[in-house]
């Protein structure tokens, strides 16, 4: 038995999308929270396990890409039209690279959903009724793995890392705050989000708080057990 | 429904499909209001200067969806929107719009979205205080747009569709699909219907008599002294030129 696909709202009425052989594995949580290390890991574990697996992100769609950068680049976004322009990239993405892959059999592991988009357009004002039906396109992933920590633990991995920067720390809702301060602020009204949408949406919370290596190892129980489903499914066929 | 205007301006749209005559009334509308001295802002469909390299990256290399179209051009309405058209109303200016989120409830379903899916997407604009649709049988406007476009475009004709290999059949197909769900809308968001039949002059005096009352009793936004005619007219050439 494959799996047929299941949207939130009306999904793409347009075009048929039959079976989805393939599995959809999101990774959600804040900035700094190590989702592209772990991403890289997972990648290279699937792949060395014999799947094939596609990897996504927010923003790197073909059509908006360079018009989105640009638009950041500029702050010369207004809340409305940013939530829209990260639905369009999203869409894009779903349709052209993450439905296609599944149908092809792949693993897709996605780095954030839109369930980050709308947690960051909620926290700058949008209704969450509006931003909930605007995801009515978006497909359910098989499984959302939400790696979670405090926001003490983030601000020591950036300040160790890449350091703070104007978006992640919201400073264009916070601008008259410095960008540590806005950085707690903004990051700790997005993990209250985050938490939420884990029991909206059946998130299963994995502690981020801990060495790089035994967060893997727990991602990789998840994902076997997700996986063996599958598998013994796919058995029962037979 | 879309919320009410609550703001001190006025908006008046104009919508019908390609060919309806729509254009060349909002443009005498536009004319004749300022030469009353009002202060009017003139907004026109997919115009938003953040946008315009992404609408033609994709336009050019085929790369929508309905659903990504739809998306992209809420966007673009959204910038036009929160940048321009609110911050104008509030300030009291009389804002003309030159096809409003109508045109998308009746395009984008007429691709293949939802229908309610694309008015929750629009649910953050105001219904307008007139919105006039210049209705026009469909032979009439396919005849006004062939006669006078060179080419049509590949979105423009609906080839994305994929119902017809020839451009201007495809492009009747389409604009009769948008038809349809423009004349659903009538009841719907209280269109004022103008036959596009009648000659410019007539249409145009209808236009007038209607807004004149919309305005009557109203003050609006006063222009400051000493600017007799173009006020905004640098605001109109940045929307449709500008980035």
């Amino acid at each position: 038995m494959m799996s047929d696909a299941i949207f939130y709202g009306a999904g793409f009425p347009y075009r048929e999308n039959g079976d989805l052989p393939g599995k959809l594995i999101v990774l959600e949580g804040s900035d700094g929270v190590g989702r592209s290390t772990q991403t890289q890991l997972l990648r290279r574990w699937l792949e060395d396990e014999g799947f094939a697996v596609s990897d996504t992100g927010l923003r790197r769609s073909e059509m908006t890409q360079k018009g989105l950068e640009k638009a950041r680049m500029g702050h010369t976004l207004s809340r409305i039209t940013m939530s829209l322009f990260y639905a369009t990239d999203f869409a894009d993405r779903l349709e052209n690279q993450i439905i296609p892959a599944l149908q092809a059999g792949f693993i897709v592991l996605s780095d954030r959903y839109m369930y980050s988009i709308m947690a960051r357009d909620i926290v700058r004002g949008a209704d969450p009724e509006w931003s909930h039906q605007v995801y009515g396109f978006a497909l359910k992933p098989d499984m959302v793995l939400y790696l979670r920590a405090d926001v003490t633990d983030l601000v020591s991995r950036l300040i160790h890392g890449r350091g703070l920067n104007y978006w992640e720390a919201g400073m264009d809702i916070h601008p008259s705050n410095n960008l540590y301060d806005s950085f707690i602020e903004y990051q700790s009204e997005l993990i209250l989000m985050f938490d939420q949408f884990a029991k909206e949406y059946g998130f299963v919370t994995v502690d981020a708080g801990r060495p790089v290596m035994e967060v893997f190892a727990d991602l990789q129980t998840h994902i076997r057990n997700l996986l063996e489903d599958q598998q013994s499914i796919f058995e029962e066929d037979f | 429904m879309l919320r009410k205007n609550t703001t001190p301006g006025k908006l008046i749209i104009v919508e019908g499909i390609d060919g309806s005559g729509k254009s060349t009334q909002i443009d005498l509308l536009n004319k004749w209001l300022h030469s009353q001295g009002r202060s009017v802002y003139f907004s026109e469909w997919n115009s938003s200067a953040l946008v315009k390299s992404t609408t033609k990256r994709a336009k050019k290399r085929k790369l929508f969806t309905p659903t990504t179209f739809s998306l992209l051009q809420c966007t673009d309405f959204a910038d036009r929107w929160e940048n321009r058209i609110f911050p104008m109303l509030k300030a009291g200016v009389i804002v003309l719009a030159d096809r409003y989120a109508f045109t998308a409830f009746g395009r984008d379903v007429a691709r293949g979205v939802d229908r309610e899916w694309v008015r929750n997407l629009y649910s953050f604009a105001m219904q307008p205080d007139i919105a006039l649709y210049f209705r026009v049988p469909l032979d009439v406007a396919v005849t006004r747009i062939t006669s006078a476009r060179a080419k049509l475009k590949y979105y423009e004709a609906g080839m994305d569709l994929k119902i017809s290999e020839s451009r201007i059949e495809s492009f009747k197909r389409f604009q009769e699909r948008i038809l349809n769900e423009y004349d659903k809308m009538v009841n719907e968001f209280n269109l004022t219907v103008i036959d596009g039949d009648l000659t410019v002059q007539a249409q145009q005096r209808l236009v007038r008599e209607i807004v004149k009352q919309e305005l009557e009793g109203w003050e609006g936004l006063p222009k400051p002294e000493g600017h007799p005619y173009v006020t905004l007219q640098s605001e109109i050439n940045a929307a449709k030129g500008g980035g």
